[in-house]
């Protein structure tokens, strides 16, 4: 395997993880990520030496789910939590587990795009605040800024969700 | 450390994400201590954060499908590319033949003046009219008088059918006949084997004056030439007959009158 194989796939996973939770659709997202790889193979002579493989492919994921959602917004489409949501609870090993998983998801649903990119790259996919700038092409403070915000609406989210799981966690 | 920088949310989220530069840590750790409010919203921060990374995980664990592959990928591509070079190659070699056709197009194409071109305009006319089995000819042989005067008329020029009957061609009448370079006479004649000859005459834009050239093309043979300005072909199918002691007698008869 060549250098661009030792760099590029051991970043799949991580790909894969925040395609799903952009888009919320498993085949779309595989997909999504499919180009990413077409295009990080195409483009590979054409990164930057010093640039890190890692936050290259994040931007270009990144990029192409975002003119994606743009085209889809356009056509008036919006994505199909329900079916979502299914798609993820079946993986989850136990129900409870899989309605709090539910819960922080389509708490993050609420989000407005740039907070859930930026929480999702800094909190789940681990990158650097200054990684997470070079992916999202926006400067450092707006990182910092969006992260505050995006965590704070994120947790009033899941507060709003809240009674929902406590009555059920009651019931049980 | 008598002065130090407020804390500011960055530091707070920083700390958080276990960031934050070591000389920081203590003093946002402090600071968490007398602020409950800000270290119970970091709580809650880090928790959500914990519930989306258990969330997604199953995601990142699952086994690539095939099509996520990058050897496969890699593959793919090597051999798209492949099959575009190929397409680019086979487009470039269309190019290069439409090209090369174009500049080779005087090698093949029939000259479009000249003595050459009257030479190919004769044959072409043999093969559509002289050698028509049912009606050669618009004018036959008895009403040569009337084929003269058309065609002489039409032609600008005074033209008459030669007497080829020495050379052992009867003359079967005549007409009008059409070429890239304005009308022709063609008059049409028949040997002993009922082989056909024809001699075609027009004015010449060319080449006025040309001694006699031989041509040979789909199994017809012409000689052609040309004298002040009226051009000349005898044209016959191939090996009937030696064709030059004909026009040689067409020469004459056409130079005399």
């Amino acid at each position: 395997m060549t250098d661009m194989g030792k760099l590029i796939e051991p970043v799949i996973p991580g790909l894969r993880r925040y395609a799903n939770a952009l888009v919320r659709d498993p085949a779309e997202a595989d997909d999504l990520v499919q180009d990413c790889l077409e295009r990080a193979v195409a483009r590979w002579g054409q990164r930057r030496a010093d640039g890190d493989t890692r936050s290259w492919l994040y931007a270009i994921l990144h990029n192409l789910a975002v003119n994606r959602w743009r085209a889809l917004r356009r056509r008036g489409v919006m994505a199909p939590i329900q079916a979502v949501d299914q798609a993820f609870l079946s993986v989850a090993p136990a129900q409870e587990h899989g309605l709090a998983r539910a819960d922080v998801l389509r708490a993050l649903d609420r989000l407005p795009d740039e907070y859930r990119a930026v929480i999702l790259l800094v909190t789940v996919e681990g990158l650097s605040y200054a990684e997470t700038a070079r992916v999202l092409d926006v400067p450092l403070g707006t990182i910092m800024s969006r992260l505050s915000r995006g965590r704070a609406r994120l947790a009033s989210e899941m507060a709003e969700g809240a009674p929902v799981r406590t009555h059920l966690r009651r019931v049980k | 450390m008598t002065v130090e920088r407020p804390i500011s949310e960055d530091d707070l989220q920083a700390f958080l994400d276990g960031v934050l530069e070591e000389s920081r840590r203590d003093a946002v750790a402090r600071y968490l201590d007398v602020h409950p409010e800000a270290k119970a919203r970091l709580v809650t921060y880090r928790e959500q954060g914990e519930a989306l990374r258990e969330a997604l995980a199953p995601l990142a664990d699952q086994p690539l499908p095939a099509e996520l592959s990058l050897n496969a990928l890699i593959e793919r591509r090597r051999k798209s590319l492949a099959g575009r070079r190929q397409i680019a190659a086979v487009a470039a070699f269309l190019c290069i033949g439409g090209l090369s056709g174009w500049f080779a197009r005087d090698a093949v194409s029939p000259p479009a003046h000249g003595i050459q071109a009257l030479g190919r305009e004769a044959i072409d006319n043999y093969r559509v009219y002289a050698a028509d089995t049912d009606r050669p000819v618009e004018l036959a042989s008895d009403q040569r008088g009337t084929l003269t005067r058309w065609v002489s008329e039409r032609l600008d020029t005074p033209v008459q059918a030669p007497d080829l009957q020495a050379a052992g061609y009867r003359f079967l009448g005549g007409r009008l006949v059409t070429t890239p370079n304005g009308p022709a006479a063609l008059f049409v004649y028949e040997g002993p084997a009922t082989d056909r000859l024809a001699v075609m005459m027009r004015p010449m834009q060319i080449d006025k004056n040309r001694s006699m050239s031989e041509q040979s093309y789909g199994g017809l043979d012409g000689v052609t030439w040309s004298r002040d300005g009226l051009g000349f072909s005898v044209v016959a199918p191939r090996a009937s007959s030696d064709l030059r002691p004909v026009a040689e007698d067409v020469r004459r008869q056409l130079s005399i009158s």
